[in-house]
């Protein structure tokens, strides 16, 4: 495969999956979230759940088919357009995705049929359980794909015959690696925060227009108290991540902090224009000291530099360091929003400021842009590997690919995923505009089922008087 | 071992042929639709299961990619450009589904996406296997025909016959599950579906004997093979008495039959090979590791569980359709 061909194949696969993690990213927690609504529905008999499990079900809906249809894409992928990779790691990658489809998207797929029309024809516990089977689906999903993640990051259990294919010798060691153990929870984390945060700014919106007072307040409670609690959590796991990195990951390490040369006690890069021609730092503003505390919880410790390896063996520097900053900065700021609002929340205030509702509205973006940018840190910062430091991706790549193909299929998942993105997003906006206002169940075959129009227009007139 | 996975794929194979070939053929049926009405009709009979119905090409897939790795990447790799317009129209026809109901102005463009994605998506896969049948370009396991080596009249003809296959199926699901104009239209429909497909049969045995494909020699050395073509034709003589008498479930039934004789038909003449005929199923095997991995627990356990759910769902939601007001 010639290189064009071979960038547009990352482009490509780069662009395919970052557009389908935002719909898993959101839809794990939304899941979970509507379990949650029901059973306290069930258990309180109050109203007001009901009707955000409904007002949530319909976005889920919409999210839930994006992530369905662009996680198709993912599992032909591997064959299309790195059939060197699927052959040699087949064996491995193969059962794992196996897996992930068996105990996950068929357990999704099909109970999500239930939980869409079937509250009318089975019982209310049975209703219950197939809410709790889409989202033990969805949590299943992500765990295996982290699993097939963290063993290219760090693969073990397996030996290379003589057609240079991966046999596994043991699964459990591939299954549960320490890798999987801490980015997993990462994973499920950052899903439930971006849910979370998604929650809340819809609370923070309806309070700002003064619409739908209960449920928004229930919205905004449940969203940052939660946010609250996971927030720290995360922050715990994203260290222990980046433990992982440090140690079995070197040169990855060394690409998020922008670090060249070994220093001995090392300085922290806050921000720099990372210059990988002359092999340092521009504009660089440092802390002396912390990057030996934060790597190794010394103020003594001699930390590598990217000098080390040949520049053939060097992942590209930019992309890490930024993402891990932006993907860091946004952690922080969720933070402020959780503990902040939470404070309010306690005291009871949590309509009094509306600056503090705003910035509990234009949060919602966070989760999504933190799981984004934490994906391109371990992703790019892999390279030059697929399967970190056995199998490169310039040899995963199909042979016979050449970049026409490759760029007209590129260009073809442009547009499409264009299309869908654009009025998905006008679609789910509408729905979060329109509140959690009551509706009918829907039925199979009406075509408005979410739509009432009349109860749209009086509610916006109540609105407006 | 490597038997149990060989009759596993083909299960899952058959069964997704099945299960998204009736919501596919609903597809291909809805341009037939006189009304809105009818249209919404028509697809509230397979709203809440064509998603899990899908589900069954990633099942596919998968064990392809674990059990058969070398045929996974041989397959997808060669059929690129016509694998990737297949994911965008499922794209399409998946997204369809869930958007119609939210959109004012665009209900056509969904409408059309999900009849056009059904078309193109069905037409690609009878092309890929019309390539196989016809013999892709390979040297040992390596395919060598570029970008369009899978391309042949008789792979184009498999993908057009494909399409009535699954519209039958689709009309056969339509006796069973709708009510009053749509379910005549499944019956108007089946008789005309079925002359179109003997067409289509004939058709492409002429095609085969004019380009001595290697799988007639097949036929002639194991004539038992004809059972499968026999059993096809009680099939549709069953389906055609069905429909003159009016049986509602029966003509869907025997639309699988004949999908059961022709998938019989094709596996027989070509097992053991995965890509004829280049790559048999235990050269493109998994190690045993792998293959007993999958074994303890998508074998035994797994997949039978769900069969067993996704039998259950269908139950769920069994019965007519409501045409308007009851839903179901």
């Amino acid at each position: 495969m010639d290189t064009t061909a071979l960038l547009l194949s990352r482009i490509q696969f780069a662009s395919t999956v970052s557009f389908h993690i935002i719909f898993p990213a959101f839809t794990i927690g939304l899941a979970a979230w509507l379990c949650l609504l029901e059973g306290l529905s069930m258990a309180t008999g109050q109203a007001v759940y009901r009707r955000l499990f409904d007002f949530w079900r319909s976005i889920f809906s919409v999210a839930f088919a994006m992530g369905v249809v662009s996680g198709i894409v993912m599992a032909f992928q591997f064959g299309t357009n790195w059939s060197e990779l699927s052959r040699r790691t087949g064996a491995i990658q193969g059962p794992l995705l196996g897996y992930e489809s068996f105990t996950a998207f068929a357990i999704e797929a099909s109970f999500f049929g239930v939980l869409m029309f079937g509250r009318n024809r089975v019982p209310r516990w049975f209703y219950l359980l197939s809410c709790i089977m889409v989202a033990v689906g969805t949590t299943m999903s992500s765990f295996w794909i982290m699993v097939n993640n963290s063993w290219m990051q760090y693969p073990i259990g397996y030996t290379i015959d003589a057609d240079g294919v991966f046999v596994p010798t043991d699964w459990w060691a591939i299954i549960f690696s320490p890798v999987m153990l801490v980015r997993f929870p990462h994973m499920l984390l950052a899903a439930y925060l971006t849910s979370a945060f998604c929650v809340a700014a819809t609370g923070a919106w309806h309070m700002l227009r003064g619409t739908f007072k209960a449920e928004a307040t229930t919205m905004m409670r449940m969203g940052l108290g939660l946010a609250a609690i996971l927030v720290p959590v995360q922050l715990i796991f994203g260290h222990l991540v980046g433990d992982y990195t440090h140690d079995r990951q070197p040169a990855k390490f060394a690409a998020i902090e922008a670090r060249w040369h070994d220093e001995s006690p090392a300085s922290e890069v806050l921000i720099a224009w990372p210059n990988e021609d002359a092999e340092r730092n521009d504009y660089a503003i440092s802390i002396p000291y912390l990057g030996s505390l934060i790597a190794s919880m010394s103020f003594t410790s001699r930390e590598v530099g990217l000098t080390n390896w040949p520049k053939a063996d060097r992942p590209p520097v930019a992309i890490p360091f930024f993402a891990f900053r932006i993907m860091v900065g946004c952690g922080l700021l969720m933070l402020a929003v959780a503990w902040y609002g939470s404070i309010q929340m306690l005291r009871n205030r949590l309509d009094a400021q509306r600056w503090m509702l705003w910035g509990t509205f234009l949060s919602f973006p966070l989760g999504f842009v933190a799981t984004l940018t934490g994906w391109f840190v371990a992703e790019v910062g892999r390279q030059p590997w697929t399967v970190y430091g056995v199998l490169r991706t310039a040899d995963a790549a199909t042979p016979f690919l050449r970049a026409p193909e490759v760029a007209a299929s590129l260009a073809f998942f442009c547009i499409v995923y264009g299309v869908i993105f654009a009025f998905g997003t006008v679609y789910i906006y509408r729905l979060l505009q329109r509140g959690p206002a009551p509706t009918p169940e829907p039925k199979v075959g009406e075509t408005n089922p979410k739509r009432p129009l009349s109860i749209m227009h009086s509610r916006s007139m109540e609105a407006t008087k | 071992m490597i038997e149990f996975w060989t009759a596993v794929l083909a299960l899952t194979i058959f069964l997704y042929v099945v299960l998204d070939g009736f919501d596919l053929g609903i597809g291909i049926l809805l341009p037939m639709a006189k009304s809105d009405a009818e249209r919404n009709h028509m697809l509230a009979t397979i709203e809440p299961v064509w998603d899990g119905n899908e589900t069954w090409l990633v099942l596919n897939a998968t064990i392809l990619f674990g059990i058969f790795p070398l045929t996974y990447s041989t397959l997808l790799s060669a059929f690129y450009l016509p694998l990737i317009v297949m994911l965008g129209a499922l794209i399409f026809r998946g997204v369809a589904f869930e958007f119609r109901s939210k959109s004012k102005r665009t209900r056509g463009l969904w409408d059309n996406g999900f009849i056009v994605g059904s078309y193109v998506a069905t037409f690609i896969q009878g092309t890929a296997v019309g390539a196989l049948v016809h013999g892709l370009p390979m040297s040992g396991y390596h395919y060598v025909g570029g970008p369009f080596g899978w391309f042949s009249l008789f792979a184009l003809l498999c993908g057009a016959g494909l399409c009535i296959g699954y519209a039958l199926m689709g009309a056969g699901w339509l006796t069973y599950k709708s009510q009053s104009e749509v379910r005549d239209l499944g019956f108007l429909l089946i008789p005309r579906l079925l002359a179109a497909l003997v067409v289509f049969l004939v058709l492409i045995f002429g095609l085969s004997l004019s380009n001595e494909l290697w799988v007639l020699q097949r036929w002639i050395q194991m004539p038992a093979l004809i059972v499968f073509p026999l059993f096809a034709v009680i099939a549709c003589a069953v389906m055609l008495w069905a429909v003159r008498s009016r049986r509602e479930l029966l003509p869907f039934f025997c639309s699988i039959g004949v999908f059961a004789a022709a998938m019989g038909t094709l596996s027989v003449s070509f097992y053991p090979y995965m890509i004829p005929f280049a790559i048999t199923t235990a050269q493109a095997a998994a190690p045993p590791t792998t293959q007993s991995f999958m074994f303890w627990g998508v074998g035994v356990f797994v997949l039978p569980l769900t069969l067993f759910y996704t039998l259950a769902i269908y139950f769920v939601f069994k019965g007519k359709v409501g045409f308007d007001k009851q839903g179901y």
